[in-house]
């Protein structure tokens, strides 16, 4: 064992134990960061502080949520929003935010692909990234079913029926998953066991991973500048502040995360007490019905573009091309034959890839929501068709690139 | 500046992203329904002035209490709900308040032509079966005297416009046929605390009779409206209790008929059984956003320190 002297503060005692010098030196005050980067890279805190919002608002509501089918709704709309002393307040923040961070993810992951952040030694944190994508998509899903609601109802058996694969018909894998013919208990009760345990936990070990998946590679800078952390951080810790490319995450680069996250709060708040609706669709207040469908059936927003991607084909491809969506970013790395690491603006087509696969998402993301009908339905597959090619170009466009 | 214009950048393709799937969406897949301003255009006005004295005779000679109760005047209705309900499919209103709720050119369109104004043609001579209530004839004189006499006893009896509440504003307009159990409101009137679980079983037993009834005269219950506020919205509720045919064609629910103010007090009881803390949403936001605002400056102070030093 080692050897312990009598400690003379709370600190000093807990890092003859834990080490908590050190840890705070590689975790925070060593750890670091490219000196010049943008407020985009301060959309990793933005969303820790919202799915910490998440987390302790789900904690809250979890309080008093009854996952019963004849339960469910009454405890939402009626316990919680108004029985509950500000369970509203927890109810808006918890619906907003899950709302809200797929709003970030999206800025996040495009800031990825606009700098080039997922290339050469930084595939990992691509790679994780996605699995964290694909982890809050479950989440978000599963949670949307708790309320119990006409659209929860609809579009758990909407999705759900994806799972019988177009022609191969595999109805008793639906039915698996369902836990009966048509949502019932049995799926509120595994919906809601996926929503308030496993997909959490999977989502925080994700967490851990994706940053420690940072930690070797670093983060990338707004110009691709190939940083040398050992001697730059050198220069800073001699006290030649200014003249290093480098800074602390903390206190420096904090200092900026926090101001970005303030920032983001008001907007957040904004939208939780004056504009909470945007986030809710009205069809979810009225209870769940089996017997009546509601005249278009939709998923929220944030699943919009993958949802038209499925819609415009005939059943099997609309399939094909919807796995291919879902699959397709995590294979981005691999696809960017290109050497630099560099913002899509100073490269080669891919400046107008970037800029046609956003604007492209953008319209799959509205016609997902407009009824299946004359024009919208032209306009959707044809924006799904460019989604794939657009992905399949990728490698011959960015092969020809010249290093810049 | 760099960092401004990147967020220029970011925000635009938000709006614009949520332009598409909000308002547009919306406009795309639901039809907008201007509202009328209740103001029954095509009810045919009163043209002559009443007597509320002449009217009170009219109307008994009428035999409009031989199925409506006027509660305020020491009338009760003839019959229990239940079995009002079991003559008429539905439970006739009580009449005390009717005066100030409904609108006065749809009161007299109502007496001469009762399923023209209620707009239910299409469920009931169109289909061959008869509206329960009758069309008023006249008594022998002159027959829009006599409906211009009654409409002004109705109004007479009625409590000051003023002075009716959110609540009976929505009893006496939907209270019939919508359920509200956010607030314990059955068709049937509100639900008692009870001591003995009999008298709640009793009790629902007859509220449970009662939708069955409605339901066989309607085609189908009427949804309970408890979550209407949020799930419908008020412009919705508004222009729908004006003309439900215009939003919702062949559906079985009449023209409430009811004036601007009783509309706007039914809304508002409406958002206080289902939107109840929406006054103490706006004043904790209030604090919760002063708050917010020396918190961003605050750590705009402090980044400005600590970055003084790095650039």
């Amino acid at each position: 064992m080692a050897h312990f002297e009598k400690a003379h503060s709370l600190e000093e005692w807990l890092d003859q134990r834990l080490a908590i010098k050190t840890l705070r030196r590689v975790l925070a005050e060593e750890y670091w960061i490219p000196k010049n980067i943008n407020f985009l890279w301060a959309m990793g805190m933005v969303l820790a502080v919202t799915f910490g919002i998440l987390v302790v608002s789900g904690i809250f509501l979890l309080c008093y949520y009854q996952p019963n089918v004849n339960l469910a709704f009454d405890s939402v709309n009626y316990t919680i929003m108004q029985e509950v002393e500000f369970g509203w307040l927890w109810r808006h923040m918890h619906a907003v935010a899950a709302s809200v961070v797929f709003l970030i993810i999206y800025i996040h992951m495009f800031t990825g692909i606009y700098y080039g952040s997922y290339k050469k030694g930084r595939e990992l944190i691509w790679i994780s990234g996605m699995l964290l994508f694909v982890s809050f998509s479950a989440e978000a899903f599963s949670g949307y079913m708790l309320p119990w609601g006409q659209m929860s109802y609809w579009a758990g058996m909407v999705i759900t029926n994806l799972f019988s694969l177009g022609s191969l018909e595999l109805n008793g894998l639906v039915e698996w998953i369902r836990g009966d013919y048509v949502p019932g208990q049995a799926f509120l009760n595994r919906f809601f066991m996926l929503h308030v345990f496993l997909m959490p936990l999977i989502i925080m070990a994700l967490i851990g991973l994706h940053f420690g998946t940072l930690r070797i590679p670093h983060v990338n800078n707004q110009d691709g500048e190939e940083i040398d952390f050992e001697e730059e951080s050198k220069k800073y810790l001699a006290g030649k502040r200014r003249e290093a490319k480098v800074i602390r995450f903390q206190p420096d680069f904090l200092s900026k995360d926090m101001f970005v996250v303030s920032i983001f709060l008001i907007f957040f708040f904004y939208l939780v007490f004056w504009h909470y609706d945007f986030a809710m669709d009205p069809i979810n207040f009225d209870p769940a019905d089996p017997l009546k469908t509601p005249p278009h059936i939709y998923p929220e927003w944030y699943f919009l573009w993958s949802y038209e991607i499925l819609r415009p084909f005939p059943k099997d491809p609309g399939l094909v091309a919807f796995g291919f969506a879902q699959v397709i970013f995590f294979f981005l790395p691999f696809l960017d034959k290109s050497p630099n690491v560099a913002p899509a603006n100073r490269r080669g087509p891919f400046k107008y890839w970037f800029w046609i696969l956003l604007v492209d998402m953008i319209v799959l993301t509205m016609m997902g929501k407009l009824p299946p009908q004359g024009i919208y339905s032209t306009i959707g597959l044809v924006a799904a068709v460019v989604f794939i090619v657009l992905w399949i170009i990728l490698p011959v466009v960015t092969k020809k690139e010249k290093a810049v | 500046m760099k960092e401004l214009k990147i967020l220029a950048v970011v925000v635009f393709f938000t709006l614009l992203t949520y332009w598409g799937i909000e308002p547009y969406a919306h406009s795309v897949m639901h039809k907008h329904v201007e509202s009328e301003g209740f103001t029954y255009k095509d009810l045919k006005p009163l043209s002559k002035k009443g007597d509320p004295a002449k009217g009170a005779q009219t109307f008994m000679n009428a035999g409009c209490i031989g199925c409506h109760g006027v509660k305020s005047q020491g009338m009760p209705a003839p019959m229990d709900p239940n079995a009002a309900a079991a003559s008429f499919g539905v439970n006739p209103p009580d009449l005390s308040n009717a005066g100030a709720v409904y609108d006065e050119r749809f009161l007299a369109d109502l007496i001469a032509n009762p399923e023209h104004a209620l707009m239910v043609e299409h469920k009931f001579s169109k289909m061959g079966r008869a509206f329960p209530m009758p069309a008023f004839y006249g008594t022998g004189g002159d027959k829009e005297q006599e409906i211009a006499d009654i409409v002004a006893y109705l109004k007479s009896i009625a409590k000051k416009p003023e002075e009716i509440t959110p609540k009976e504003a929505f009893e006496t307009a939907c209270g019939r046929c919508h359920a509200m159990h956010y607030d314990k409101w059955t068709q049937i009137g509100e639900r008692p605390k009870f001591k003995h679980e009999i008298d709640a079983i009793k009790f629902q037993e007859k509220v449970v009779d009662y939708q069955d009834k409605l339901t066989k005269y309607l085609g189908k219950l009427p949804p309970d409206l408890s979550m209407y506020i949020r799930s419908r919205g008020e412009h919705y509720l508004s222009t729908f209790m004006e003309n439900p045919q215009n939003l919702l064609p062949g559906t079985a629910m009449p023209r409430v008929g009811v004036n601007k103010e009783s509309a706007e007090k039914v809304i508002e009881y409406m958002a206080d059984v289902g939107d109840s803390k929406r006054h103490e949403r706006d004043s904790v936001g209030k604090i919760v956003m002063i708050y917010l605002f020396i918190f961003a400056f605050l750590a705009y102070l402090w980044k400005q320190s600590i970055w003084k030093e790095l650039h």
